[in-house]
C-alpha cells in the first residue's frame, strides 16, 4: 500500500494507470447497471476522467 | 552484364531529378511515404471525430439545414444521461454483450480444443463449423426470423421435441422475456466459429515439447490444461474477446433484421437507438453527443484491454 501511495506521489506510471483503469471500469459499470439512474447520469463523467487520465499517465516514467 | 532493378531505375532517372533526389535525407523520404497515410487518417478519422464533438454541442438537425445552428453547450449530454430510455438501451446492450462473449468464449474454446485433437474428418468438421461466419448478417437475420416463427419455424419444433412444450404456445421474437435471448443465440451461432479459429491458432502455437516434458513429470491432463494450455492460449483468447466485444458493442445489422429492436424496446441496442435518433428523428446534435459517449466508453475499455493484453504477452 505504501509503495502504491509513494508511486502516486512520485508520479509513476504503474499506480496512476491503476487509478485510471479503476475509474474507466467503474464508469462502464455505472453506464450499464440496472440499479440507479443517478449512477448512469454520472457514468460518462467518470469514464471520461478515467480515459483522459489513462492517456496522460501512459507518458509518466515507470 | 545485366543490371539489377535499382541500377536500371537509377539510369532511367533524368539527371536533373536525380541531382535533386540525391540531396534528400532518409528522414525526408520516410516522411514522403508516411504523409499520404497521415493525411488519409486525418481526413477519415480525426476530422469526423472533431466535427462530431462540435456538432454534439449544437442543436443542428440534418433535415433542416437552413435553420440557424445554436450552441447549446452540454445540454445534449444532459438529456441523454438523464433519459431512462437511453439507460434501458444501454442495459439491453450490456445483456447482449456479456452473454454473447461468455457463450462464444466458452463454446469457441471448447470447439478449438476438440478440433485441435487429431481425428478422422477433422478438416471437414472445421469447414462445417466455420460456415455460419461466412454468411451475411442480413441473410442470417432473415432466415433465423423464419426459424423462430411460432407456426412454421423449426426452432419451436426443436424445443417441443426436447421439452414437450407446444410450439405454437410461445414466440421467441414476439415475447418480451425471450427476445433478448434470441439475438444472443443467433450471434453466438454465427460468431462462435470466429472465436474458435483464434483459439485454434493459439492452441496450435503451443510447442508439443512442453506437453512431452509435462508427461515426463507425470502431470495429469487436467494439470496440463490449467498450467500449459490455458495460460499459453490466453493472449489469443483475450484478443478474441476484444474483437467480439467491440464488434458486439456496435452490433446493428443482425439485430435490425431479426427483431428491429422490438418487442417494445427490449432488443433496442445502442447502435439502433443511435441510428433512429440520427436518421429517423434527425436530431443530429443529440445523436452526435450519443456517439461521443459511446466512443469514449469503447476507447476507455480498449485502452485497459490493450494494456492487459500486453501484460499477458510479456509474461
Amino acid at each position: 500500500m505504501n509503495d502504491f501511495i509513494n508511486g502516486l506521489l512520485r508520479l509513476r506510471r504503474g499506480p496512476w494507470e491503476m487509478v485510471a483503469t479503476v475509474l474507466i471500469a467503474l464508469g462502464v459499470v455505472m453506464l450499464m447497471q440496472p440499479i440507479a439512474l443517478v449512477l448512469f447520469t454520472y457514468s460518462f463523467l467518470v469514464t471520461l476522467i478515467g480515459t483522459v487520465m489513462f492517456i496522460v499517465v501512459s507518458h509518466f516514467p515507470e | 552484364m545485366s543490371l539489377n532493378l535499382a541500377q536500371r531505375v537509377a539510369s532511367a532517372t533524368p539527371p536533373k531529378l536525380a541531382r535533386r533526389i540525391r540531396g534528400v535525407s532518409d528522414r525526408t523520404i520516410a516522411w514522403l511515404f508516411v504523409t499520404p497515410t497521415i493525411l488519409l487518417l486525418l481526413a477519415v478519422n480525426i476530422f469526423p471525430l472533431i466535427w462530431t464533438i462540435r456538432l454534439s454541442l449544437t442543436n443542428f438537425r440534418t433535415n433542416r439545414p437552413n435553420n440557424p445552428v445554436e450552441f447549446v453547450g452540454l445540454e445534449n449530454y444532459r438529456k441523454i444521461l438523464t433519459n431512462p430510455d437511453t439507460w434501458a438501451s444501454l442495459q439491453a446492450t450490456a445483456h447482449f454483450l456479456i452473454w454473447t462473449i461468455v457463450l462464444q468464449v466458452v463454446l469457441g474454446f471448447s470447439l478449438a480444443y476438440l478440433i485441435n485433437k487429431k481425428f478422422r474428418g477433422n478438416d471437414l468438421w472445421t469447414t462445417l463449423i466455420v460456415l455460419p461466419m461466412m454468411l451475411s448478417p442480413a441473410v442470417v437475420g432473415n432466415f433465423w426470423t423464419f426459424l423462430y416463427q411460432p407456426q412454421i419455424g423449426l426452432f419451436n419444433y426443436f424445443i417441443e421435441f426436447f421439452s414437450g412444450v407446444d410450439p405454437a404456445s410461445f414466440s421467441m421474437i414476439g415475447d418480451v422475456s425471450l427476445a433478448p435471448w434470441t439475438i444472443v443465440l443467433v450471434d453466438t451461432w454465427m460468431w462462435t466459429p470466429f472465436v474458435m479459429l483464434i483459439c485454434l491458432a493459439g492452441l496450435r502455437s503451443i510447442p508439443p515439447s512442453i506437453y512431452e516434458a509435462a508427461e515426463c513429470d507425470r502431470a495429469s491432463k487436467w494439470r496440463q490444461f490449467w498450467t500449459i494450455t490455458l495460460p499459453m492460449a490466453l493472449p489469443f483468447l483475450m484478443l478474441a474477446v476484444l474483437f467480439r466485444g467491440i464488434e458486439n458493442f456496435k452490433m446493428f445489422d443482425l439485430v435490425v433484421q431479426l427483431t428491429g429492436g422490438g418487442p417494445g424496446a427490449t432488443t433496442l441496442l445502442t447502435s439502433i437507438d443511435l441510428k433512429r435518433e440520427a436518421f429517423e428523428k434527425w436530431r443530429t446534435g443529440f445523436a452526435s453527443a450519443y456517439a461521443v459517449i459511446l466512443f469514449v466508453t469503447v476507447f476507455g475499455l480498449a485502452s485497459i484491454y490493450v494494456k492487459a493484453l500486453n501484460k499477458v504477452k510479456d509474461r
